[in-house]
């Protein structure tokens, strides 16, 4: 690990202030941060402790939403009683990432902030346009079973490795900053992460120094709430594909959907074709078929990662039929 | 072992005989290192060093204070600095939960955090949970059900399953939990499973860890 100077943060706007110094990078949980920095994937020369910020706190909106301090805790959010009632697929998302220590210590600003677990970013003997850009991808014609095959670009075909945010994008929450001079923004998590393009290191809409101080959920959406996570093992790991489902029916026909997937793009990939397609359709498996072409259509794989698009129709197929006979996000 | 090594003064470890045949030879490479080398991962040490910072940690009680390169993880804090060797140093990476401690009664990666992140508070390691020769419920259990074979991954497993019990007791949900709003999941053993997801253990001592849990759980079996 490379050197660098510690320093706490005693608000947000001072955070920010520090942060917009070339080199600083913000500390939450750490638990992404410290193991690139442990490879020296990421070598700042200042760490920048938001811990101790006000920022943990879980809220009632005046429109009946909730507003999630940066600071909340994974765990913490997942065991909220409000979220596990009207926001089961990111209480279901929450817990289907990583494990129960790491969630104890990974906060909702850093879950959005963290980076790809692409195995030749973490390498840093290869070449990667993210961690160094203009020195090519590896992964392009290299081992790519876990990469995007949406949203890809020449550059880069990383994916986005958390599961929240894959929720958050189906209930198009938004995220509010803080910057240095103390200015607020509201960043629609629809415009929060970037695809790779020929910049594959910016991954955000996130500026210089501005830092996020909450989360906010609007209303749930009607009807049920599902997430599926698909991985190599049963727990404690990456997703290959997941998806995050809200779909509303009168009994026969669907009045309503968000689709969200995860593990398939530089960014939680919401598909908007998949909605329109379910809208006034019949709830039943021709449906859900259609749907999940419509999500895929313009999907297209590298090699080792071809098996992603059939698996995430048939993913999408198997959730939004769970959701038409669950209820409060169960997973059967 | 443990009362022999906690009688070692931190930064000045001397190297027996019986230290090494104790300690084993991994962690007598790793006194031959430079000091810095027991920072987190490589260390260039020709570069200027961080600036030191102060941490006051209370750890299974007692209060210590330490001045400490910043990169120190608290995992190396305690086995380096303290030389509190029963949290074990498995992947370094947030991946096996060997070194898994309670900070305020959570549990958590001790490698994939500072110690100076966690001034002022306290730390829950497995020497910390006997109450003189009496072992802690889980501890027994371990014993008693077999609920490991080479032992590395034991003390991360029992703090873990410590701070997995009290989750439990919040009504705290997993992956694997049905309905999300009950407010109270029972636990079964593919909850247990599933919230001691982050202890590997390689020996594949699972199942009777799984019975050692419930047992400190009184969970019949």
């Amino acid at each position: 690990m490379k050197a660098f100077v510690y320093q706490r943060a005693d608000s947000a706007t001072q955070a920010a202030a520090a942060a917009v110094k070339p080199g600083a990078k913000i500390i939450a949980g750490g638990t992404n941060l410290l193991d690139l920095m442990k490879l020296q994937v990421e070598t700042p020369s200042a760490l920048v402790d938001i811990n101790r910020l006000p920022l943990d706190k879980i809220e009632e909106t005046r429109d009946g939403g909730l507003r999630v301090g940066a600071l909340v805790r994974n765990s913490d959010l997942a065991a909220d009683s409000r979220v596990r009632q009207r926001y089961g697929v990111l209480s279901r998302a929450l817990l289907a990432g990583a494990s129960a220590q790491l969630r104890n210590k990974a906060t909702t600003g850093g879950n959005l902030l963290q980076r790809t677990r692409c195995y030749y970013f973490y390498d840093v003997t290869k070449p990667c346009n993210k961690r160094n850009p203009g020195s090519g991808c590896a992964a392009l014609a290299g081992f790519n079973r876990i990469h995007a095959i949406l949203g890809t670009s020449d550059q880069c075909i990383a994916t986005h490795p958390s599961d929240m945010a894959v929720a958050m994008r189906a209930l198009d929450a938004k995220v509010e900053t803080v910057n240095a001079e103390g200015e607020a923004r509201i960043i629609p998590i629809a415009e929060f992460h970037r695809l790779p393009g020929k910049t594959p290191e910016i991954e955000t809409t996130l500026k210089s120094g501005e830092i996020i101080t909450a989360v906010t959920l609007p209303p749930p959406p009607p009807g049920v709430q599902v997430y599926r996570k698909v991985r190599d093992r049963a727990s404690y790991e990456f997703a290959l594909v997941s998806v995050a489902v809200v779909i509303a029916t009168d009994g026969k026909t669907i009045t309503s959907s968000r689709v969200s997937f995860g593990g398939v793009a530089h960014k939680p990939w919401r598909s908007i074709d998949a909605e329109t397609v379910l809208k006034g359709r019949p709830a039943n498996l021709s449906t859900y078929r259609a749907a999940a072409d419509a999500a895929m259509s313009k999907a297209a794989g590298k090699g080792h990662n071809d098996f992603k698009i059939e698996l995430a129709k048939r993913t999408l197929c198997r959730t939004l039929a769970d959701a038409a006979h669950t209820s409060n996000g169960r997973q059967s | 072992m443990d009362e022999h090594e906690s009688t070692i003064e931190p930064n000045t470890i001397e190297i027996t005989r019986r230290t090494v045949i104790e300690t084993g030879t991994t962690a007598l490479l790793l006194t031959t290192l430079p000091r810095a080398a027991l920072a987190a991962g490589p260390v260039d040490d020709n570069e200027p060093p961080s600036p030191a910072v102060k941490v006051e940690l209370q750890i299974n009680g007692s209060s210590h204070s330490l001045t400490l390169d910043p990169r120190t993880t608290l995992l190396d804090a305690l086995r380096e600095h303290l030389a509190l060797t029963g949290t074990k140093k498995g992947c370094d990476h947030g991946q096996c939960g060997a070194c898994t401690v309670l900070i305020e009664g959570h549990r958590i990666n001790s490698c994939l955090t500072l110690a100076v992140m966690h001034d002022g508070q306290s730390v829950t390691t497995i020497e910390g949970l006997a109450e003189g020769e009496k072992l802690h419920p889980l501890q027994a259990a371990f014993v008693e059900h077999d609920g490991f074979q080479c032992g590395y991954c034991t003390s991360g497993q029992i703090c873990s399953a410590v701070g997995m019990l009290a989750e439990s007791r919040t009504g705290a949900p997993s992956y694997v939990t049905a309905d999300l709003t009950q407010p109270q999941p029972e636990l079964t053993d593919a909850e247990i499973r599933e919230r001691m997801s982050g202890n590997i253990c390689r020996c594949a001592a699972y199942p009777n860890i799984v019975a050692a849990i419930k047992q400190a759980a009184g969970i019949s079996t």
